[in-house]
């Protein structure tokens, strides 16, 4: 934290603006990172984070406004140029060469060069990295295969490439989204480590828990511009919310015990090895059946069986009392079954095609007469659930993948909910957006179940599955390790159905 | 898909300026005057005709491997598939023999079962597009050698030859033949539930299955389409020269794809159409027939053939910026 006389500032941002097609992305805003602190960025999807970190990060080219550096006037006009300032990023979505070692990848466009030019200098190339991941205090092996990696470990790697750079200012964005708990923990534990060594560390996150624990000071953006930025002990969360939305949101009600409707889904035996094994449940309508359990457990892999993505390798999938056979994702959809992925730009949405052709992508059929889509129905379907939805896009002819995330969610919830389902299969849909979007999403779960439709939900966040389900299913290296009701059940228990009995065979062992 | 070096997410595809847009249109008024300048005679009505013919069976080909293109895929085997339809086609268009439509009905059969092949291996067999239809190329000319014995197939009907020579109210019937495709072809990709899927498909497979659609069946239908488009195209090129030539249509793919691609269609597939690539097909045929007539070597001519390919791509991504 910045003391009585504070040094200067490493990054300062002044009056930076930057406009997209119909989007004013950026709009006057001033930043100010100092070295030794963790400096908290928040705000709403579409707020203008992402451009901001790209701006900063040589990715995309400011419109006006000044950047300096240590002092210094910069322009930043390509990610290289960012590097060799000292400003490293820590991207969302890692990208790694798999087939490459941890000190290759990690030194990758700044290899040690040998005496003869050309030639990498292998010696130092393993010092450098071993060097690099000490500071970090982890113990990976610089020989070591990416691709053999988990996501936290390459997440270190990533960190640690930014410091074999000498970097000043690490960006990291949303680091903790694919992390388990524990390995949140370590991260946190080398960030601490990092602003002792006096790196600036800029900190974009939804979380509002590790903004508090993380964060020296906090900024909030809205629309564009700085709504505040306030040392982090100045602020409380409603506040944080009030600033991000500009109005203090209805705090979500658990829902009232319902869901003693007619059995629609009943799972029996469902395996696949080695994701999971013997998996049985039931599911109701009006129903929210949470999923929870640790990453690696296999809850992702029981929704995919059950919309048929990868099909189970054996068990009984039983649809209002009449066995089905599931085998792909057509077979899924024809008995009202409709998944939500985890990674909808994977395979929740085809991001070049408008918004209007990805929402009605699964129901293309009701919107055609002999084979031929009807344009003018397809437009009142896709504005319907645009208006419905409340997605904020320029039109319904825009491509989806110019829309931020939340509202990208709720196109691809929409585009589920058009093939009018009678089970709805959620995974993870709050994943990295933003708080306003969220409580959205929330509401429109619990209504969901209020008309009828049983939802199998998957949820890393704890708090999230305790105030939407009404029962929950803690699964442990993919068998059901039991059932709890979430109006008495504290995260701790849920925590101890979820953690591996014995600690040598956790599902995302540290080396 | 996810380049970390794509600038700000916001802008990728899609939404693209208007140079980009109206680029190839604005390319073809330019070319059109400088040759009216040059050439007082580029612009009657008789010499457009002769280019139209000349450009109508890159056209057909051009737009039977739009499909294909879309879906993400390949198709390296037109021009053998061009040669042996036309053989199949020439065997059964001795005057005398059958009624037209059987000549006709053959060659669009071998045509369509090149394609199903090819689909079938590159969706069941999930080898990849770019070596089945290497592979097909290969052997559809051999088929053809085999089935001409190496020899052209001559002697046929006048009803047969009239396909390429004859005009129906002034127009020839290679020009109607190629308009009546890319109509079809438009109207089927922008307005068909398949049309959609096929775009679909090409951006993102996995999204697509996941939302029930037959990805496979996609896939076919987009390689048996072309596969049909070249039978057609190989029809066309055997009435017009009054033999099934074995060793006729070696490039014609290339022509096609550079075609599409000049069009605006993505090589990595979902963005683009039928519209951009009948544009794409009038610019070559243009600068190759100005070029002609304004006597520029044959030699030059692959020169300058191939800069354009690539300026027009090069332009094409900047727009996109």
């Amino acid at each position: 934290m910045p003391d009585a006389a504070p040094p200067p500032p490493v990054l300062q941002a002044r009056r930076l603006s930057k406009s997209f097609p119909g989007v004013q992305a950026l709009d006057g805003v001033d930043l100010d990172v100092f070295p030794g602190e963790v400096h908290a960025l928040m705000g709403e999807n579409g707020a203008g984070k992402s451009t901001l970190m790209k701006v900063l990060a040589g990715l995309c080219a400011p419109d006006s406004g000044t950047l300096r550096f240590a002092g210094r006037e910069v322009t930043i006009p390509n990610p290289h140029a960012a590097a060799q300032l000292g400003i490293g990023m820590i991207h969302q979505e890692l990208m790694a060469f798999p087939d490459l070692t941890v000190a290759e990848n990690l030194l990758m466009g700044a290899e040690p060069i040998a005496r003869f030019p050309g030639w990498v200098d292998r010696t130092r190339l393993k010092s450098a990295a071993a060097g690099a991941l000490g500071r970090l205090g982890t113990r990976l092996d610089p020989g070591a295969r990416m691709g053999d990696l988990t996501v936290a470990q390459m997440q270190t790697v990533e960190i640690a490439r930014a410091l074999a750079r000498a970097a000043r200012v690490l960006i990291m964005d949303e680091p903790t989204s694919a992390l388990s708990d524990h390995e949140a923990e370590a991260l946190f534990r080398a960030i601490s480590e990092l602003r002792g060594q006096g790196l600036a560390i800029l900190y974009i996150s939804h979380r509002m828990a590790e903004v508090f624990r993380l964060a020296d000071r906090v900024t909030v953006l809205r629309d564009g511009r700085v709504a505040g930025t306030d040392p982090i002990a100045r602020v409380n969360e409603a506040a944080l919310i009030r600033l991000m939305v500009g109005r203090e949101l209805p705090g979500a009600r658990p829902r009232s015990g319902c869901g003693g409707g007619q059995e629609v889904l009943r799972v029996n035996g469902l395996t696949r090895l080695p994701a999971f094994a013997g998996v049985g449940f039931t599911l109701r309508r009006g129903e929210v059946l949470g999923l929870a359990g640790l990453m690696g457990a296999g809850r992702t892999q029981v929704l995919d069986a059950i919309a048929g993505l990868v099909p189970a390798g054996s068990g009984e999938i039983h649809l209002l009392g009449r066995p089905v056979r599931i085998r792909r994702p057509a077979d899924a959809q024809r008995h009202g079954i409709a998944l939500v992925t985890e990674d909808r730009r994977a395979s929740g949405l085809v991001p070049r095609m408008s918004v209007a052709a990805n929402l009605t992508l699964a129901s293309l059929r009701r919107c055609c007469r002999a084979g031929i889509i009807s344009a003018r129905r397809e437009a009142a379907v896709a504005e319907e659930q645009i208006a419905r939805f409340r997605i904020r896009t320029a039109d319904r002819h825009q491509p989806v993948e110019g829309l931020s995330g939340g509202n990208q969610q709720k196109v691809v919830l929409a585009k589920a909910l058009l093939t009018r389902p009678r089970i709805l299969l959620l995974d993870e849909p709050t994943r990295g957006i933003d708080v306003a979007a969220k409580a959205e999403v929330h509401e429109l779960i619990t209504r969901l179940a209020g008309e009828g439709l049983a939802i199998l939900l998957v949820s890393s966040e704890l708090p999230e599955l305790l105030r939407l389900c009404d029962r929950l299913l803690v699964l442990r290296e993919g068998t059901v390790s039991g059932e709890l009701n979430p109006r008495d059940a504290s995260p701790e228990e849920i925590l101890r159905l979820a953690m591996p009995v014995d600690p040598d065979s956790a599902p995302t062992p540290s080396p | 898909m996810s380049n970390p070096t794509q600038p700000c997410p916001v802008l990728q595809g899609g939404q693209r300026s208007w140079a980009a847009r109206y680029g190839l249109v604005i390319a073809l008024l330019i070319l059109g005057g400088a040759l009216a300048i040059r050439l007082p005679t580029f612009f009657t009505g008789t010499n457009l005709l002769i280019v139209a013919r000349q450009i109508s069976i890159n056209g057909i080909l051009a737009v039977g491997v739009t499909f294909v293109l879309l879906t993400g895929g390949v198709d390296l085997s037109l021009g053998s598939v061009v040669a042996l339809a036309g053989v199949v086609a020439a065997g059964f268009a001795h005057p005398g023999d059958w009624p037209l439509v059987v000549p006709v009905a053959m060659g669009l059969l071998a045509g369509t079962l090149c394609g199903a092949a090819n689909g079938l291996l590159v969706t069941r067999g999930r080898v990849a597009p770019f070596i089945v239809t290497l592979g097909m190329m290969t052997a559809a000319r051999g088929l053809a050698l085999v089935l001409s014995g190496g020899r052209p197939v001559s002697n046929l009907s006048p009803e047969f030859t009239a396909i390429g020579s004859a005009s129906v109210v002034g127009i020839p019937v290679p020009v109607l033949v190629f308009s009546a495709v890319a109509a079809l072809s438009a109207v089927f990709l922008n307005h068909f539930r398949p049309g959609r899927y096929i775009y679909a498909v090409g951006g993102n497979a996995e999204a697509a299955r996941a939302s029930g659609i037959n990805v496979h069946g996609v896939k076919l239908l987009s390689y048996m389409v072309c596969g049909a488009m070249a039978g057609l195209a190989g029809i066309v090129l055997a009435a017009r020269t009054t033999t099934g030539q074995p060793n006729a249509g070696v490039g014609y793919e290339l022509d096609a794809i550079a075609a599409v691609v000049i069009g605006g269609t993505s090589l990595s597939g979902g963005v683009g159409g039928v519209k951009g690539t009948v544009l794409g097909a009038l610019l070559m045929g243009v600068i190759s027939s100005g070029l002609d007539q304004l006597n520029v070597s044959a030699y030059y001519q692959q020169i300058i053939k191939g800069l354009i390919i690539v300026a027009a791509v090069w332009l094409d991504s900047r727009g996109k910026k």
